[in-house]
């Protein structure tokens, strides 16, 4: 039998449901050391900035059970490094190359997504969900309001199709969601972390120099399926599920609450070739239980 | 070349209270490593899901094993060091850059403190030249000490004045009115930032070996980062990975 495991995501077909989340990935140089990139159905870099970025002070992670404290503060090199080496470099792989785009203003996000409207780039994500940075970051993504107003000013300069990309650090994320559909958001991406804090008893003192991270790993993952099919219930955009995601297996619980793609994110750290193993898990799942096409299992399960 | 293996542990042991001893066997990343380089070791309890990076002890190419010594810091180094001989673990590596091998010094110190003595064992069978090391050590439960013995004259500093100088590493440098042309060293940060300083009134070249709390272990993940002079290659904003551009590196390159 052959499976078909490609979806599209406003137009542009992946031939995996299998990226890999902002941040944990870098622009993929660490990881082609280990495998080939175009197993992959994309690669979303790590954020991208209008300015070289520092980040925040160390210690910026600490490990909680099953899951990890980051507050790297969207470190990077800026936009202008990013499109003369990083796209250039991404280019090589066949895959998709989904840029996360970061700022302090609107202006910010806005010149980072005009400059890139002529770059090869398939898809933009914009991160209104950075629980680290003092400015920008997830000031835009707690208001319905808010989001609304910076989706619809980002779609003026985009040339690429728009994720948005939902902080589970809100009352109800579907209201998040109609928001950013309403703004004119193409594809959703949810969640990125939820903000915690860990305290060194020994010491006493905070665990990580900004005293509050993002939680990740597979200790979210749950609130994550359950944010996935909410929203996928809330609203008609494609939407890329991440948080905790580790194998196949993970992956198809996310496909099946309403996901078309899924990000791997934390477990690149626990696991090189993590990513390439979820798309590998993915194909002997669809083996297992005869399913032809990646796509009948999207909100497969519901009421 | 960076290997992601299940190895097998040939021996462990105590070696002083809360440190301890494996070696393990695997060809490839024997063949590969150099000293100062070190392994992402993985626990089996997934609940933990980050590795450990552990500096590497000693390489044994002829036979392809590895040792590795490492101090009981948390549940995950408890974990390693339950182990038994014959059961496997999974380990990537060799990470980093290791320590520079040609700097054709005539006398160079070899300095660790603590759990960063290890990493000395291997670099000590490797530089060229006469070579003094001098470890700091809490007490007299001097670990590692024959390995250390057979490559250059010893020094030993313990905080409690139960063996060698009372004091740390340059109390003992002093006391024996030692010289040298550079500094290899690992260890506390503030033995190294007195090494440091101490390095630039000699004049000495000084190379230091950092550690950081990490998540990937390769590079990517940013968490591991120190102030550096220049602009570093991969955000240019002053920062540097110690798990990819280092965790060695020259004194006057970073800020700690």
């Amino acid at each position: 039998m052959d499976y078909k495991t490609n979806v599209t995501l406003a137009g542009v077909e992946l031939k995996n449901p299998v990226m890999t989340a902002s941040g944990t990935f870098g622009s993929g140089a660490e990881y082609s050391e280990f495998y080939d990139l175009g197993v992959l159905g994309a690669v979303v870099t790590k954020g991208v900035a209008n300015v070289p970025w520092p980040g925040n002070p160390t210690p910026r992670i600490a490990e909680t059970k099953s899951g990890m404290l980051n507050a790297i503060g969207l470190q990077n090199p800026g936009m202008d490094v990013f499109i003369q080496r990083d796209i250039p470099f991404l280019q090589r792989f066949g895959t998709k190359i989904i840029v996360n785009v970061c700022g302090k203003t609107t202006e910010d996000y806005c010149e980072v997504v005009e400059r890139l409207a002529d770059q090869p780039v398939d898809l933009l994500e914009i991160n209104v969900s950075c629980p680290n940075v003092k400015e920008g970051g997830i000031a835009f993504g707690q208001k319905p309001e808010a989001l609304e107003a910076i989706t619809r000013e980002v779609k003026k300069y985009a040339r690429q199709p728009v994720i948005m990309k939902l902080s589970p650090n809100v009352t109800d994320i579907t209201e998040m969601a109609k928001a950013a559909e309403a703004g004119g958001a193409d594809v959703l991406s949810l969640i990125n972390t939820l903000t915690g804090m860990k305290i060194d008893i020994h010491r006493r003192a905070f665990a990580i120099a900004n005293k509050t991270g993002g939680l990740s790993g597979p200790a979210i993952k749950p609130v994550a399926v359950r944010m996935v099919y909410q929203v996928a219930q809330a609203v008609s955009l494609p939407i890329i599920g991440m948080g905790g995601i580790c194998n196949g297996e993970d992956a198809i619980e996310f496909l099946l609450a309403g996901a078309t793609a899924v990000s791997v994110g934390t477990a690149n750290f626990a696991n090189p070739f993590a990513a390439k193993e979820v798309v590998e898990g993915i194909l002997e799942y669809m083996e297992r239980y005869q399913v032809s096409d990646v796509r009948e299992l999207i909100g497969a399960v519901r009421d | 070349m960076k290997y992601k293996e299940t190895v097998i542990i040939t021996e462990q042991k105590e070696i002083a209270t809360d440190i301890y001893s494996m070696w393990i066997q695997t060809e490839s990343i024997a063949h590969e490593a150099v000293p100062g380089q070190f392994l992402s070791v993985y626990t089996k309890d997934e609940s933990r899901i980050l590795p450990r990076p552990i500096s590497i002890c000693e390489l044994d190419k002829e036979q392809g094993r590895v040792r590795l010594v490492y101090r009981i810091a948390g549940q995950g180094t408890r974990e390693f060091s339950n182990y038994k001989v014959g059961e496997s673990l999974s380990v990537l590596g060799p990470l980093g850059n290791g320590f520079p091998l040609d700097g054709n010094y005539k006398r160079v110190f070899l300095i660790g403190g603590g759990i960063g003595i290890p990493p000395m064992v291997e670099l000590s069978r490797h530089l060229p030249g006469e070579k003094i090391l001098v470890m700091g050590y809490r007490n007299q439960e001097t670990f590692l000490r024959e390995e250390l013995e057979q490559n250059g004259s010893l020094y030993i500093a313990t905080e409690d004045g139960s063996m060698g100088t009372r004091g740390n590493v340059l109390d003992a440098i002093r006391e024996n009115n030692l010289a040298g042309d550079a500094i290899f060293a690992c260890g506390p940060i503030p033995m190294l930032r007195a090494l440091k300083t101490y390095a630039q009134e000699k004049g000495m070249d000084c190379y230091l070996s950092l550690e950081e709390r990490m998540a990937c272990g390769v590079g990517a993940c940013l968490a591991c980062v120190c102030k550096s002079m220049d602009v570093d290659a991969h955000t240019h904003v002053k920062n540097k990975r110690i798990c990819k551009d280092g965790p060695v590196f020259a004194a006057d390159e970073v800020e700690i």
